[in-house]
């Protein structure tokens, strides 16, 4: 029989507020298997673990419980306790007698009773542990990270600069993101096509990086470590290689379309470039629109092309890659203008969303960064941004916070002040949150060097009379009705998940909160992993933020790939199911039951099996299974039984 | 076809214009409206001041009328009254507790209420039932070049849970309109309110309101408006008396019920005696347009 040592923590009153250790070490000292019992103040200072340590010395020890607190807190320390002295880490039982009784609990009798039974069970669980040593399996080092924003780009240069594989994959022509198209970020004002398109570049340099744009996964499979993925490659129907660049094709093209790049402001056609710096620097030809689909109707620009690049018959390309994890970074997309009626957007084109504006500010928008008002081409001189423009509003529209825009707005009024001097902007707010670093001292200096005019409210209606924009709002703090007449009207809208991530989401199983962005794995703890294992999340595709936010959390994805494929195997917890072949009988109850997919049948067997690697040892399968074939590992039934029959004498 | 019917009191004063143009303009759609029997006042604006239980009864207790005639819907021309009885009706919907407690109020009625009545706004059951398509097929006379500007007020939008159009953009009138053929301009202040009950009390109130809005939609090239609410209509009607002697420049714009320009259209022609209901005379520019 086990030499079992129990160890009664007092957690300072914690427990010994409400729960007699003293009568409990008594009276626990007699009970069958238990070699040696002793309480201490606090069992996981460093007094505590090393009383622990001399006693399995002293009483030659090969089980310990502790009765403490939660294990989610120090299992760990002392699981490692029984490392340093050679005793396998699955002797160790903890007794949860602090949250699960002396908390909850205020009669010491009833405490007491109560933490001597749970104790108790303890013991008689820890008397069948098996020492186990935990799963290894191979690992395949390669990443594959899909979405080519910056939250994509940053991760896929800080893994490949770590000498590892990253598969990059793009569903739009050209990697940039939504980051290529803003004009100046906050809030140092600095360029942002000048600050993006060098990581564009080096991950078009980089050797340890392959770039699949204009492609999609198709479907993934496997488990952590050991994934297989399908990249389905949309036909581009330009040959990259045969391509000059030299553009011919583009002005013959008789298609026109509006721009994506430029949201809507300015056109392109059907055979396009999204963007000058565009990577892959490649034409590509939009199927939706093209002509060229029917020969017949138009071959434009195969006549035009001289080195022979175009054909209109390239299909879709399919490929396998094989990976050891994969990094989340979908991005957002703005919250649907068109939602938000009583603000005129599409009716009026001088109403814009925040987008829009970055392309009229930026330098290379549709404008060339001049500030000309679409409708009439006029400077406006006067334009009122209204804040929170779908955001924080859960009747109607987003309920949360989606934090870029008060400071997105401040830095479109500065920089349209810097374009024209004279004109006036106004912002409608709630709150200004500037919380980032240096954020506030760009709002003050804003607001006291270019005369941005605040207004605490909301803006009720706009309308338009004549050439102006009328805007009705409220000021909240005079109570006072506002009325502007605007020459341009800027909806600082929210974000939400971007259009295309529910598919690919629910392509990896991974779990979203109610407003469709990935939930991470603790939101304090561990925030750019996935509760799945394998998956890292970075960027808006976990929620709303900033630039500097999203380059953390890429670059904390990385880093967290890179621990992982800086191991040679992936370790797993031992603690999983089994299955006792002479008892299963192959019905396969189990494989539909398990959320890890872990679950197979043996079609030569006829039995049911466990992919250790994927099991986590939740135990949904054992209690389905109706032959007990199925068991957990240092939790069979034998154990539960025994558990159980300590509460039957009561 | 037989549609029950609820008028409100003012329909029987004020407004007999109102009343007198929709059931006309339902005869020529092959629809009777039927007033429902023992009807009282809606209860109008008291039920909106506070949600006091008593408020509340005037409406019900016309609900449990229709119930004890075993109608199942109630349409509705008056906005006012539109929007208090679905006021009540949403009070006692919501909360069963609110429904048991106004029966017990009202025990000396006959039978308790079960909440079963719809309430229904005309204009819903032209745009639904008969379709503007419909309506079209029927114009007589269309309104061609007359520039009308529909004005919902606040009474057909909020709150948005029983506007009968979309609550921030609403176009039910502005549709109903270009089906009759005339020009119809969703004006910046059709939303705006007119004033209300103020006009009892705070008569500037609303002189200036029907000043904001008539202008309103004279600038956005409105030629007449048209309105389903009785107060709304005395308001930007009857107070541009006042309007234009307060503001100089003030040009007066004939108000219509929307009712009164179908029956124009759909041949039922325009009666003599609606004329002395609207202080401006919407005549003359019906003349211009060879309508009249």
């Amino acid at each position: 029989m086990k030499r079992i040592g129990v160890f009664i923590c007092h957690c300072g009153i914690n427990i010994k507020g409400t729960v007699d250790v003293e009568r409990l070490t008594e009276e626990l000292a007699q009970y069958p298997g238990v070699a040696y019992i002793e309480n201490y103040i606090f069992m996981c200072s460093e007094p505590g673990q090393k009383l622990i340590k001399d006693t399995i010395i002293d009483h030659k020890l090969d089980g310990v419980v502790v009765a403490a607190c939660s294990p989610t807190l120090h299992e760990t320390t002392f699981q490692d306790a029984l490392d340093e002295m050679n005793i396998n880490r699955h002797q160790l039982e903890i007794a949860n007698i602090r949250e699960q009784c002396s908390w909850v609990h205020d009669d010491i009798e009833e405490a007491t009773r109560k933490s001597s039974l749970i104790i108790k069970t303890a013991v008689e669980k820890l008397k069948l542990n098996e020492s186990l040593i935990p799963i290894s399996a191979p690992l395949t080092k390669r990443v594959l990270i899909i979405g080519g924003g910056i939250a994509g780009i940053q991760a896929a240069l800080d893994i490949a600069d770590g000498g590892y594989e990253v598969i990059l994959v793009e569903k739009e022509p050209s990697i940039g993101g939504h980051m290529i198209q803003l004009s100046e970020t906050f809030p140092t004002l600095d360029c942002s096509q000048c600050i993006m398109t060098p990581k564009m570049v080096a991950v078009n340099k980089h050797k340890n990086i392959k770039l699949y744009a204009n492609s999609e996964l198709e479907s993934i499979e496997g488990f952590v470590g050991n994934f297989k993925v399908n990249i389905k490659r949309k036909p581009q129907y330009v040959d990259p290689d045969k391509c000059t660049i030299c553009d011919d094709c583009t002005p013959v093209c008789p298609v026109v379309v509006p721009s994506e790049y430029d949201e809507g402001m300015s056109w392109r056609k059907a055979i396009y470039i999204p963007f000058p710096q565009s990577i892959p620097a490649t034409f590509t030809i939009d199927t939706e629109n093209c002509l060229g689909f029917n020969p017949i109707a138009c071959t434009k620009c195969s006549d035009a092309c001289e080195p022979d690049a175009i054909d209109y018959d390239k299909k879709p390309e399919y490929f396998e890659e094989e990976i050891g994890a994969v990094i989340v970074a979908t991005g957002f997309d703005l919250y649907p203008v068109e939602n938000m009626a009583e603000y005129g957007y599409g009716k009026y084109p001088d109403v814009l969303d925040g987008l829009q504006f970055e392309r009229i500010l930026s330098a290379t928008g549709p404008t060339g960064g001049e500030m000309y008002r679409p409708s009439d081409g006029k400077v406006p001189k006067e334009i009122v941004f209204i804040q929170c423009s779908g955001s924080r509003d859960p009747e109607r529209h987003l309920p949360y916070c989606s934090r870029i825009c008060c400071m997105y707005t401040l830095k479109h009024a500065k920089l349209y002040k810097h374009k024209v001097h004279d004109g006036q902007p106004y912002i409608f707010y709630i709150d200004i949150r500037s919380g980032g670093k240096r954020y506030e001292e760009f709002v003050q200096q804003a607001v006291s060097e270019d005369g941005i005019v605040y207004f605490r409210g909301k803006v009720a209606r706009i309308y338009k009379e004549a050439d102006k924009m009328i805007v009705h709002g409220i000021d909240t703090l005079t109570s006072k009705k506002i009325e502007i007449k605007a020459d341009m009207v800027v909806l600082a809208m929210g974000i939400k998940p971007n259009n295309s991530a529910e598919k690919v989401i629910s392509n990896l199983k991974l779990n979203t909160d109610e407003n469709g962005f990935l939930i991470e794995a603790h939101p304090k703890l561990r925030p750019v992993e996935s509760l799945q294992s394998g998956f890292y999340l970075a960027g808006t595709a976990q929620g709303p933020k900033d630039i500097p936010d999203t380059v953390s959390q890429a670059s904390a994805a990385a880093a967290k790939v890179l621990a992982l494929l800086s191991n040679d195997e992936i370790s797993h917890s031992p603690i999983v199911a089994i299955v006792n072949e002479e008892l299963c009988s192959g019905c396969g109850i189990c494989v539909p039951t398990c959320p890890y997919g872990a679950r197979e049948l043996d079609e030569i067997k006829k039995i049911a099996t466990v992919n250790d690697v994927l099991c986590e040892g939740c135990g949904a399968c054992i209690s389905v299974c109706p032959s007990s074939a199925a068991q957990q590992k240092n939790l069979t039934d034998e154990q539960v039984h025994n558990m159980i029959k300590i509460y039957s004498y009561l | 076809m037989n549609l029950p019917y609820y008028p409100g009191c003012t329909l029987k004063a004020n407004a007999e214009n109102f009343e007198d143009s929709a059931i006309k303009v339902m005869e020529i759609l092959d629809y009777q409206l039927n007033e429902m029997k023992d009807w009282v006042c809606c209860g109008t604006v008291f039920s909106m001041t506070t949600d006091d239980l008593m408020l509340q009864l005037a409406s019900i207790r016309n609900l449990l009328r229709a119930e004890e005639q075993n109608l199942n819907e109630l349409v509705v021309l008056c906005s006012m009254c539109y929007n208090t009885l679905q006021r009540a009706k949403q009070f006692i919907t919501e909360d069963e507790e609110n429904l048991n407690k106004v029966n017990d109020l009202m025990y000396k009625e006959n039978i308790r209420y079960e909440g079963t009545v719809d309430i229904i706004h005309l204009l819903t059951v032209l745009k639904d039932r008969i379709t503007f398509d419909k309506i079209k097929e029927k114009v007589k006379k269309p309104l061609s070049s007359l520039k009308i500007g529909g004005y919902y007020g606040c009474l057909l939008v909020r709150p948005k849970e029983f506007a009968i159009d979309d609550f921030e953009d609403p176009s039910i009138i502005e549709d109903l309109f270009s089906s009759l053929g005339a020009d119809s301009i969703a004006f910046p202040y059709r939303l705006e309110c007119c004033g209300a009950y103020q006009t009892i009390t705070k008569k500037d109130v609303t002189i200036k309101r029907t000043y904001e809005i008539i202008n309103s939609a004279r600038r956005a090239g409105c030629e007449a408006i048209v309105t389903s609410c009785p107060l709304c209509a005395f308001n930007l009607d009857q107070r541009q008396k006042e309007t234009a002697e307060e503001f100089i420049e003030f040009e007066t714009m004939p108000v219509f019920y929307f009712t009164e320009l179908m029956s124009v259209a759909l041949g039922g022609g325009w009666d003599k005696s609606w004329s002395k209901m609207h202080y401006v005379d919407p005549r003359p520019i019906l003349k211009e347009k060879r309508l009249i």
